[in-house]
């Protein structure tokens, strides 16, 4: 079922944690909520839930209005960022627990709780306490409890973020293919830009309370609205220069400039799209050699520039063994794409 | 052999001497003594003295008081520590500091005032008799006893979050069966500790019901005042036999508090 939030605005006293913010999460779609901490993601995500009540806007589920609904009556599954079992509750008893209030006959629980477990791949588990569980299996209890009443949608606040790194992306994995089996319009909370390209159809990136971009993965990763997007999304170096009518001067490089509007601006470039060789060419920056890092299949190099400083270039081992670069050698970079965005937007720039 | 720190095999031997003849000094001797007077005459007049008319009436009151004190505790208890744990409203510091005042005040000051506020003089007097009856000794032991169940509540339901409720909530549970199926179980050995502590200072308190009951013997005394009067009657044995009933239940308490203790401790995620 689509979730709809409309002009949502939440402060706690001073602190402005959602300022007008507008969402629709399509039916069926897996999304993930990204953003730093005090972005405003969780409070977001709690506002949808009813867990947190918004000072202004209202949320929808499907066409029904939900601002003033109680927890109960709108009929979400929420995973809690540290599972929130019932501790003095076996794992069955754990998940049986939204359908025996709700009052359902014994046999149709145990028959739904037989079939979570299995699903959730904790059936020898079943008579366990929470205590006696690892953190993963906590968190699958956790899921499982939240889809046992059949719940419209389903969110769940930094589902992986206890875990370590290992059952982390185990866990990343299992929970789209279960998405792609329920086809459950799921919300999810992450601080973690690699789990939410990994995972998620769509990615909405938020700051200060308020979006930044919503696209897929590859979208947001390829044209980043924003300079926070990309440094967000990490891994890009950033040259300092300015932009004047269509073109803007970094140094002595010079790349197209399409945005209203001049001034100093950054130029962001991924370590990939920067690329190193010997050959003098137009259109580049000299740079020399300072570190070569190998790291499995791809090699990392640091080298420096006179107006930029030091930058960080990623190719092929096999690529860097062709060029035959040591430490202190002189070398080319060039840009293949290169995200430029003014320093002081104006205020009409921030979002289409 | 690997020390963690740096004493000598010297100090640290004295140290548990010390330790050990200060706890053998201080608690075992005394004990050993109350149980070797109230058997020196042999096991018949020990299970006499415990089986008087007047003996019984005590142990019944005590148990009577206890049963009504400890349940108002825990309601009360349980009341206060949700909502100072989970509400934040003015005068919430205050009210935490206030809950301990009945430790502060000495018994006999809490018995005083009950007879200022319900005697024959007092400011609430009725034609109830409160004072040097059964109402005023439940309503001292209650005040004495109040802050033990909501000192224990308070500090496990800070440390547990309003998270399981919640999902409780979105589980589709009325706030009811939110209480009943997540909160209590879920305090249960905070819980049965406070309940403990609170049974035990409920049975074993003098002070504050030395001055309300008047020491109407076979009406308003309870164990501990029987004990009293036994003792300023030169009976000994007697009173001494009926004070082995407090020790043995002083360490059962203990020896529950230390399960409780354990329990509670095996069972945290």
């Amino acid at each position: 079922m689509k979730i709809r939030a409309e002009h949502i605005t939440k402060e706690f006293g001073e602190f402005a944690a959602l300022v007008d913010v507008s969402i629709e999460i399509p039916s069926g779609e897996l999304v993930a909520l990204l953003g730093p901490s005090g972005s405003g993601k969780t409070t977001l995500l709690r506002v949808i839930a009813g867990l947190e009540v918004a000072q202004k806007g209202r949320v929808f589920l499907g066409d029904e209005e939900i601002t003033h609904a109680t927890i109960q009556a709108r009929g979400i599954g929420f995973v809690f960022q540290d599972y929130a079992l019932f501790e003095h509750l076996t794992v069955a008893e754990n998940i049986a627990f939204g359908l025996s209030v709700r009052k359902q006959p014994a046999a149709k629980i145990e028959l739904r709780v037989r079939d979570l477990l299995a699903r959730v791949q904790l059936s020898e588990l079943s008579t366990r306490l929470p205590s006696e569980l690892s953190g993963g299996q906590r968190q699958r209890v956790a899921l499982a409890r939240a889809l046992a009443p059949d719940p419209k949608v389903l969110l769940l606040d930094e589902p992986f973020g206890a875990l370590d790194a290992r059952v982390r992306a185990e866990l990343r994995t299992w929970l789209r293919r279960l998405h792609d089996d329920l086809h459950i319009t799921s919300v999810f909370v992450t601080h973690d830009q690699e789990e939410a390209l990994e995972v998620a159809d769509r990615i909405v990136v938020l700051d200060h309370g308020k979006i930044e971009q919503v696209g897929s993965p590859n979208e947001v990763f390829d044209r980043p609205a924003s300079a926070f997007v990309i440094e967000f999304l990490g891994g890009a170096n950033v040259l300092r220069g300015e932009v004047h009518g269509d073109r803007g001067s970094f140094g002595e490089l010079v790349l197209p400039w399409t945005g209203a509007g001049d001034g100093a601006a950054r130029a962001f470039v991924r370590g990939h799209d920067l690329e190193l060789g010997r050959e003098p060419v137009p259109q580049s920056l000299s740079v020399t050699i300072q570190d070569v890092r190998e790291i499995g299949i791809t090699a990392r190099v640091v080298v420096t520039h006179l107006d930029h400083g030091e930058l960080v270039i990623e190719l092929s081992r096999r690529r860097l063994a062709e060029l035959a670069l040591v430490r202190g050698d002189r070398a080319i970079a060039t840009v293949r794409t290169a995200s430029v965005f003014l320093d002081n937007p104006p205020p009409s720039q921030a979002l289409s | 052999m690997k020390r963690a720190v740096g004493e000598t095999p010297w100090v640290r031997r004295s140290l548990i001497a010390i330790a050990v003849g200060f706890f053998v000094l201080f608690m075992v001797v005394p004990l050993g003594v109350v149980f070797a007077i109230a058997v020196r005459d042999g096991i018949a007049p020990y299970l006499a003295a415990i089986t008087t008319p007047d003996a019984k009436s005590a142990i019944k009151l005590t148990l009577l008081v206890a049963g009504i004190a400890v349940p108002l505790n825990i309601g009360f208890g349980i009341a206060a520590a949700w909502s100072l744990a989970r509400f934040k409203f003015p005068g919430r510091r205050a009210l935490l500091t206030l809950i301990d005042i009945p430790f502060a005040v000495s018994p006999v000051v809490v018995g005083m005032m009950f007879i200022l506020l319900f005697g024959a003089h007092g400011y609430l007097h009725s034609s109830h008799k409160i004072v040097f009856a059964v109402p005023g000794i439940v309503l001292a032991t209650t005040f004495v006893t109040i802050p033990f169940v909501a000192r224990a509540l308070i500090p496990a339901l800070e440390a547990r979050g309003p998270e399981q409720e919640l999902a409780a909530l979105t589980l589709g549970a009325s706030p009811w069966q939110t209480f009943w199926r997540v909160t209590l179980p879920g305090l249960r050995w905070p819980l049965a500790y406070g309940a403990i502590l609170s049974t035990a200072r409920a049975i074993g308190e003098f002070g504050a019901v030395s001055v309300v009951s008047g020491h109407i013997r076979g009406e308003t005394n309870t164990v501990p005042l029987h004990i009293e009067i036994l003792y300023n009657d030169f009976q000994y044995q007697a009173a001494f036999a009926v004070a082995t009933i407090l020790v043995v239940l002083a360490l059962a308490t203990v020896v529950l508090q230390r399960v409780v203790e354990w329990r509670a401790e095996r069972n945290r995620v």
